[in-house]
């Protein structure tokens, strides 16, 4: 819990925005967890937004002539939406100061784009970005994986995944990069994670970052049925699960320290959330793979054990 | 008005700062370094209004160009040969956002080898992306061809980037001096930039760059950026002329020199041909028929031009600073492709490639190109493309061949 929760306006279910910004009928997948984290993201930070996209599932929102949104969008290349971002933003900034536009044309400039950008390909621009101290909201739709092109590995990837790159006993063979400590150690204003299957506390981080300036990151797991093989169904109980599980801790960085917004008081065994996913199958059959299992809670409790 | 001694570096700046750019972001690479360091030495010091923004990567440079062009301000950057060729995905991209911006290339030579000298390889790369291109020879020329290229690239019949090239080290490093246009005097040619519907405002929401599905939609969006392009011929026309009434300086899309008489011409771009003048006035003097013809504009492909100012020529000495690895000299095939099925179209386009990497072209190759290309006019039997290379360069080349191996004998590497 937020030592700040009284000053917000999102407390329970009910106070989440009853008026839906984004449009329905996009091409998503059924079940898709990051179209969700966005749907509930878009209501909170309003439609004086324009979205600047790189390569992945979201570019899918915007095919001509259609797009769900209410505000503007750019689509930009997979490594360099924060560089397009710092064009808008700079734009819109000379605009305002050389009296060309009103204040009240300004827009909120946010990055969107999923894991394979956030983490890869498009990290060196967010770097510089960072660096410039940009004033910029990132959106990252975290599915572990380049799933537009079919769940191969990404730096997002999770240790001992199945993906469509790694399709042995062992899954990947690397480990989920830390992509919020990337972003806290070089001080922005504001780093959080959430998931779309805890609405109230996305909110809460939303209202929160949307009220301060300078480069912040809003990290989003998003399940997703068709790259971690589950039933479209199944997506808001495993995001709860990758929660009360410990695997997806809800954190946020800001004013240089960082607050766990939900710690669960008994954490669910990761097995739990494992079993529930395709793509963690092997790890149960045709054996049990107890050495893994092991190595994953292991890894789980550890991270608590510090954070605790 | 002003007159000063000016890089082609310089110059380039202060076509920037004539076109009262509002945004310059930008990336260090030589032999372009000058011109964002001038830029930024007169932002820092208050003396023009603009802001710079020193990106990571020229990729991000020409993504943050593209974006702020098409959130409605007007944007400047430069870059060089790897430079543009990281961006060029970039370059690619913003071109089919329609997004009018400057962006001023110094012409060097591409990896691998990595060298600093200059060749047209990097531009060539650029040359179907959707940029229009303008090849400078003079540092007169990169000064009133920055503010030709807002003119034509924010036209609305174009709407479409600009690249001006000048030669790296040629021009980029060589001071000449400059007619410096009063900053009033280029308000009045260049009006404030007018982004139209193409913006970004709260009150107007607008999605650009959006997927398409399938290639009916994809087609007809890339032709209509071909076509945008092509109308840039009549636009630069109508521009050059304001320009020249204006300031008094013929900046044509092709720049015809002591050619309306000549049986052989040399064909080329950059700064060399200010060479290739020269030669022409001696082979002249030498009582030979030998003119220049020098396409500035190289995209949009002034092809009417180019075909009505050699019609009727003998030979054509194509004289390519760029190598297209497996094909040959780039302005060559393109003028072959403009002339087949001509009429009076010369006879005989003999291909020469040199200058590659800063190499110079001597005076005598001059007059050897236009000895050959007479020749095979004659004969009829065109040569063969032929790289411009003495036996002192291989002589000297072999000397360091022999300088590896004895190098790499005597420290046990081999």
């Amino acid at each position: 819990m937020s030592e700040r929760a009284s000053e917000t306006a999102f407390r329970r279910m009910k106070d989440l925005p009853s008026t839906h910004l984004l449009g329905a009928g996009t091409a998503t997948c059924a079940g898709c967890g990051g179209l969700q984290a966005i749907h509930e993201i878009y209501d909170v930070l309003g439609e004086k937004t324009i979205f600047v996209n790189a390569a992945g599932c979201m570019t899918l929102l915007s095919i001509y002539p259609f797009t769900p949104f209410r505000g503007s969008w750019l689509y930009t290349a997979m490594a360099c939406a924060p560089a397009g971002a710092q064009g808008v933003r700079d734009a819109l900034d000379i605009l305002k100061d050389k009296g060309r536009i009103p204040a009240e044309e300004d827009l909120r400039v946010v990055v969107l784009t999923g894991d394979g950008a956030a983490y890869g390909m498009g990290l060196s621009s967010t770097s510089a970005a960072i660096d410039r101290d940009l004033d910029f909201l990132y959106i990252c739709y975290d599915n572990e994986g380049y799933g537009n092109t079919g769940q191969q590995s990404s730096a997002g990837t999770p240790h001992a995944a199945r993906t469509s790159t790694h399709r042995g006993a062992l899954g990947y063979p690397g480990f989920k990069k830390d992509l919020f400590s990337i972003w806290a150690a070089n001080r922005p204003a504001y780093v959080a994670t959430v998931t779309g299957a805890e609405p109230v506390d996305l909110a809460r981080k939303v209202e929160k970052a949307a009220a301060m300036r300078g480069p912040r990151l809003l990290i989003a797991l998003s399940p997703c049925p068709t790259g971690w093989s589950y039933e479209p169904k199944d997506s808001v109980e495993i995001g709860r699960l990758a929660v009360e599980t410990g695997v997806w801790p809800l954190k946020e960085y800001v004013d240089g320290r960082v607050v766990h917004t939900r710690r669960p008081r008994k954490r669910v065994p990761v097995e739990e959330y494992l079993r529930l996913q395709g793509r963690f199958a092997h790890l149960f059959e045709p054996e049990r793979n107890d050495a893994l299992l092991d190595e994953i809670q292991a890894r789980v409790d550890a991270y608590w054990e510090a954070a605790d | 008005m002003s007159r000063r001694l000016l890089t082609g570096n310089g110059a380039a700046a202060w076509g920037a700062r004539l076109s009262d750019a509002d945004y310059v972001p930008a990336f260090p690479i030589t032999p372009q370094t000058e011109i964002i360091e001038t830029i930024g030495g007169w932002i820092g010091r208050g003396e023009w209004d603009a802001r710079m923004v020193t990106l990571e990567s020229e990729h991000s440079m020409v993504a943050a160009a593209g974006a702020a062009a098409a959130t409605g301000v007007r944007v400047f950057t430069a870059t060089s040969s790897q430079g543009l060729l990281h961006a060029m995905e970039m370059v690619y991209t913003v071109a089919g956002w329609r997004a009018p911006f400057v962006m001023v290339n110094v012409s060097r030579g591409v990896s691998a080898p990595i060298t600093l000298g200059s060749d047209h390889t990097d531009v060539m790369a650029a040359r179907d992306s959707g940029f229009l291109q303008i090849h400078c020879s003079t540092c007169q020329e990169v000064v009133d061809s920055v503010l030709l290229a807002y003119r034509v690239g924010e036209d609305a019949r174009v709407r479409l980037p600009v690249l001006v090239n000048l030669d790296g080290f040629h021009l980029s490093f060589t001071r000449e001096p400059v007619e410096v246009p009063d900053i009033e005097a280029a308000r009045g040619f260049l009006p404030a930039f007018d982004p139209g519907e193409l913006r970004f405002l709260a009150s107007k929401p607008v999605s650009q760059a959006v997927a398409v599905l399938g290639g009916g939609p994809y087609s007809y969006f890339r032709y209509e950026t071909h076509l945008a392009a092509q109308n840039a011929v009549a636009v630069y026309d109508e521009a050059a002329s304001d320009f020249e009434a204006r300031f008094g300086r013929s900046h044509p899309a092709v720049e015809a020199y002591r050619s309306e008489d000549a049986d052989v011409v040399f064909y080329m771009i950059g700064s060399f041909a200010t060479k290739a003048k020269d030669a022409v006035d001696r082979l002249r003097d030498a009582g030979q028929a030998v003119g220049l013809v020098r396409p500035r504009l190289l995209r949009p492909y002034p092809v009417e031009s180019i075909r009505a100012l050699l019609a009727g020529k003998r030979g054509v000495a194509v004289i390519d600073q760029n190598l297209s690895l497996g094909k040959g000299g780039v302005l060559h095939a393109e003028l072959a492709s403009a002339l087949y099925g001509c009429p009076d179209a010369p006879r005989t386009l003999a291909s020469f490639v040199g200058g590659l990497g800063g190499r110079e072209i001597a005076a005598e190759e001059f007059y050897e190109m236009a000895r050959v290309t007479r020749e095979a006019a004659e004969s009829g039997r065109t040569p063969e493309p032929r790289l411009l290379y003495t036996e002192d360069e291989l002589r000297e080349l072999r000397k360091l061949q022999g300088i590896a191996v004895a190098e790499r004998h005597d420290t046990g590497a081999e």
